[in-house]
């Protein structure tokens, strides 16, 4: 196999230690995922200061939370209203916030997605089943540099009795990239 | 010799459905995760940089027929043969990744800010028209919004210029905008609106005043 046969070589030649390669993919497959954004979101909806130091100065008020680091170094959070929906994609490659998100999907680091996202995001959020009034406007982040972004969803109506765990469960991965919503309080 | 990128997809005409996937999913699969593990531990040892992986990865000459480990797998193994790492004389890593310092070295991340060498040449508000020309090596201006006029939203601080990093030139910070540009100026009056504003984060040298 390519992979273990490569991975020996450079442990032989001395740049790899595979001890490290366990400990990186336990930490994107336990640790470091959307429910990180989501923690950063129901602050943001039930804490007014913090709503406003996220969208000042994101990478410190998410580094407040414990999820600074690699892949969120230059973060900036874009937030979603009736008149405005933020949609991200990476036509590029496949930049995205990991410290907040975690590792992409496959979707939005496929052709269909990154090609269509900027040219058709109406139709792209259609595929995603998420409809938006005529009259919001959608504005794309192409992440084309080292800045990472991250959507701020509207709060779902109904939720002023939850807590802030309550609202993090309500926060989707999708809604954070802008190509969904966040679920409604049961 | 020219530079071609098969990874410059926005915009362009790609009908595939997009294919979602649930939360957890993100690995499909087993060596996947080795793969980006190998990739995220070679940062440390100083052999390459982000933007070097990325030029390697864009001109594999079958990007679009790989997966996206596959081509990380693929650009992995192509650094590895073109910086000797598997040669007799393999040159000395700058710094191995060993396990106990693996949280510590994600949380520090690998900032792409840097002192910038001059004051920024355009201020919010400003309206710029990116460069027409497709340059010659990695770059990261999208065809798209190749000499198109847009508007200066956010100012970002020098940064790592790729242009130049990824061919291993030198970091040579540059200004860093946000640039936001109208629906019909990116895709002509034909194309059906959408009442949508694009916006990339273009480096100094792609923009010239409009």
């Amino acid at each position: 196999m390519r992979v273990r046969a490569l991975e020996a070589q450079l442990t032989e030649k001395g740049y790899i230690d595979p001890a490290a390669l366990d400990v990186l993919i336990d930490a994107y497959q336990t640790k470091i995922g959307p429910r990180n954004g989501a923690q950063v979101v129901a602050r943001a909806w039930r804490d007014p200061e913090f709503r406003l130091w996220l969208l000042k100065d994101a990478t410190a008020a998410i580094a407040s939370l414990g999820f600074a680091g690699r892949q969120g170094e230059h973060m900036v959070a874009v937030e979603n209203t009736p008149e405005m929906h933020n949609m991200v994609v990476c036509t590029l490659c496949s930049c995205y916030p990991w410290a907040v998100l975690g590792l992409p999907p496959t979707w939005y680091k496929s052709a269909p997605y990154r090609a269509r996202a900027v040219k058709d995001p109406r139709g792209v959020l259609k595929e995603f089943g998420v409809e938006l009034p005529a009259s919001t406007q959608i504005r794309i982040w192409d992440s084309t540099a080292e800045v990472r972004y991250l959507v701020l969803p509207q709060r779902p109506p109904d939720t002023e009795h939850l807590s802030e765990q309550e609202l993090a469960n309500l926060v989707t991965r999708d809604s954070m990239i802008g190509t969904g919503l966040p679920n409604s309080a049961a | 010799m020219t530079y071609r990128s098969h990874a410059d997809l926005g915009g362009q005409d790609v009908r595939d459905p997009i294919v979602q996937e649930a939360e957890g999913d993100v690995f499909h699969a087993p060596w996947e995760p080795r793969v980006m593990a190998l990739v995220v531990a070679m940062g440390p040892t100083g052999l390459s940089n982000i933007d070097m992986n990325r030029a390697t990865r864009e001109t594999l000459p079958n990007y679009r027929d790989l997966t996206y480990y596959q081509i990380w797998l693929a650009a992995l193994e192509k650094l590895a043969l073109q910086n000797g790492v598997l040669s007799e004389s393999p040159p000395a890593p700058k710094q191995v990744q060993h396990a106990g310092d693996v949280m510590a070295r994600i949380k520090r991340g690998w900032p792409a800010s840097r002192p910038a060498a001059g004051p920024a040449r355009f201020s919010l508000g400003d309206r710029v028209r990116t460069l027409q020309r497709e340059p010659q090596h990695h770059t990261r201006l999208p065809g798209y919004a190749r000499g198109k006029v847009g508007v200066i939203e956010k100012i970002h601080g020098a940064h790592v210029f790729p242009d130049t990093n990824a061919h291993g030139m030198g970091e040579a910070p540059q200004w860093l905008y946000t640039v936001a540009f109208d629906e019909k100026e990116l895709w002509g009056d034909t194309a059906p609106l959408q009442r949508s504003v694009v916006s990339v984060d273009a480096f100094e040298p792609y923009l010239e005043p409009a």
